[in-house]
C-alpha cells in the first residue's frame, strides 16, 4: 500500500531543475513563464529547485557545446534516480539553427539520455508544461534505482 | 501512563497534522499571490516521493544527522504532549537542531556550508527567544511543567502580552518565513539554491522535511499554552497567529543575518525586560 503511494506521489510531485545549456534565452524565458501566476505549474506540485539533487526532472533548453557538455552530464549524474529529461525547443532537439557552428556537438540526446521532446522556437510554455505532464507518465513505468 | 498514550497518539499525528499544515501553507500563499495553488496533501505526496528515491549521500554523517534531528524533533513533541517539563523538550529539540547544522557543515559545497553557518546563527537568535519566554511562563505559573501551566486558571497571554509577540519572532524564524528565511527557504533562493538542505537529497531530505513538521507541531503547541483556558480561543488564537505569519511572509523581502541578531535580540530583550517589570509591579 505504502508503495502504491510513492508510485502515485512520484507523479503528483515533480521537483524541476532548469539548465540552460546555450540557448538563446529565447526558450528559457517561456520555461520561466511557466512560474508565473498566469500558468502556476505549482497545481501540478511542479517546483523548481535549482539543484539536481533534489529535481526529478531535468529540463534542457539550447543546443549542446564542446565546453558545456561535461556539464551536463555532470548534472544528470548527480539527479537520483528515477529520472526524467525533457529537451525543450528546436536546438535542445537538435542544435537548431546553431548546427553548424563549430563549436557545436548537437541535441541534447548526444550527450544524455532523453525522454520527451518540446519543439518549437521558442517552445511554447503551454508545450513545455504538456512535455513535464508527458515525463510524468513515464515515471508511472520507470523504477526506483 | 496517560501521558505515555498522549505522547505516543502525537509522535503518529503530529506528521500528518504538520504535512497537512504545510499544504494549506503553501494554498493560502498562492491565493495571496493570485494562483491557484497545489492541493492540501502536496507536502505529504512530496515526501512520499522523496522516500521513494535513490539514496545517494556525500558521506555517512549525514544519515546519522538526518535521524538524530527527526528523532529528536520527535521526541520533543512526544515529551510535549505527555506534559513534560519545558526545559528537557526545550533541550532535546535544540541538540536535534544542531545535529542538521552538522550534517550540512560535513559536506563540502559551499552552498550548504554558508547555509548551516546561518541557520547555526538562526538557532543562536531563537533558542534565547524561547527560553525567555519559558522563563516568563515560569514566573507566572511557578513550575516549567506543561501540566501545570495547561492547569493555570487563567489565560497566560493576558499576564504575557508582549512576550508572546517575542513568541512570534522565534515563531517566524522557526518556521523559515521571510524575513527570516536566509539559511533555506521553501523556494529555492537565488544565492543559496536550498541552502542548509542543499547536500541533502532523497529519502533523507524527507526525513528533515517530516522532522520540520514535528517542529511546527511543537511550536505551535507551544503557542497555544498561552491561552490553555478554553479549546475555543486556543483555536482561534493559533489560527490567527498562522496566518499573520502567512501575511509577514507574503509581504516581506528576505534580510541579512546581522539585522536579524540586532532586531530579534534588541527587540526582544527590550520586551521581555518590560513585561518581565510588569509583572512584579502588579
Ligand atoms: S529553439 Fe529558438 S528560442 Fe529556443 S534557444 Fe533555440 S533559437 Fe532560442
Amino acid at each position: 500500500m505504502f508503495k502504491g503511494f510513492i508510485d502515485k506521489s512520484r507523479a503528483k510531485s515533480p521537483w524541476i531543475m532548469h539548465f540552460d545549456c546555450g540557448s538563446c534565452n529565447g526558450c528559457d524565458i517561456e520555461t520561466l513563464a511557466c512560474l508565473t501566476p498566469l500558468y502556476d505549474v505549482e497545481r501540478f506540485g511542479i517546483i523548481n529547485v535549482g539543484n539536481p539533487k533534489h529535481a526529478d526532472v531535468l529540463l534542457v533548453t539550447g543546443c549542446v557545446n564542446h565546453r558545456n557538455k561535461s556539464v551536463l552530464r555532470n548534472i544528470y549524474e548527480q539527479m537520483p534516480s528515477p529520472k526524467a529529461v525533457i529537451a525543450i525547443g528546436a536546438c535542445g532537439l537538435t542544435g537548431g539553427i546553431f548546427r553548424d557552428c563549430y563549436n557545436v556537438v548537437g541535441g541534447v540526446d548526444k550527450v544524455i539520455p532523453v525522454d520527451v521532446y518540446v519543439p518549437g522556437c521558442p517552445a511554447r510554455p503551454e508545450a513545455i508544461i504538456d512535455g513535464v505532464v508527458e515525463a510524468l507518465n513515464l515515471f508511472q513505468q520507470k523504477q526506483a534505482g | 501512563m496517560q501521558g505515555l498514550i498522549f505522547a505516543i497518539i502525537a509522535v503518529v499525528f503530529a506528521p500528518v497534522a504538520g504535512g497537512l499544515l504545510a499544504g494549506l501553507d503553501r494554498r493560502v500563499t498562492a491565493w495571496m499571490q493570485s494562483r491557484q495553488g497545489p492541493p492540501i496533501m502536496q507536502a505529504i505526496y512530496d515526501a512520499a516521493k522523496l522516500f521513494g528515491k535513490e539514496k545517494l549521500v556525500v558521506n555517512r554523517w549525514q544519515i546519522l544527522c538526518a535521524w538524530v534531528y527527526l528523532i529528536a524533533a520527535a521526541m520533543s513533541v512526544g515529551l510535549f504532549f505527555a506534559q513534560a517539563d519545558l526545559l528537557i523538550i526545550f533541550f532535546v529539540q535544540a541538540a536535534g537542531a544542531v545535529f542538521l547544522v552538522m550534517g550540512a557543515l560535513s559536506a563540502r559545497s559551499p552552498y550548504s556550508q554558508i547555509g548551516a553557518q546561518r541557520e547555526l546563527i538562526q538557532i543562536l537568535t531563537y533558542e534565547p527567544m524561547l527560553i525567555l519566554v519559558f522563563v516568563s511562563m515560569y514566573l507566572v505559573v511557578g513550575s516549567f511543567n506543561v501540566s501545570d501551566i495547561l492547569a493555570y486558571e487563567s489565560p497566560l497571554i493576558a499576564k504575557l502580552p508582549l512576550m508572546f509577540i517575542v513568541l512570534g519572532y522565534a515563531l517566524t524564524i522557526k518556521l523559515r518565513k521571510s524575513p527570516f528565511d536566509f539559511s533555506t527557504s521553501h523556494h529555492g533562493h537565488q544565492e543559496l539554491v536550498k541552502g542548509v538542505l542543499t547536500e541533502y537529497s532523497g529519502p533523507f531530505l524527507a526525513l528533515i522535511e517530516v522532522a520540520h513538521w514535528y517542529e511546527t507541531v511543537l511550536i505551535l503547541g507551544v503557542t497555544a499554552l498561552f491561552w490553555a483556558t478554553s479549546w475555543y480561543w486556543m483555536l482561534l488564537l493559533l489560527v490567527c497567529v498562522y496566518f499573520a505569519e502567512l501575511l509577514i511572509d507574503n509581504t516581506m523581502a528576505r534580510m541579512t543575518w546581522r539585522w536579524m541578531l540586532r532586531y530579534v535580540w534588541g527587540i526582544g530583550l527590550a520586551l521581555s525586560f518590560i513585561n518581565f517589570i510588569w509583572l512584579y509591579a502588579r
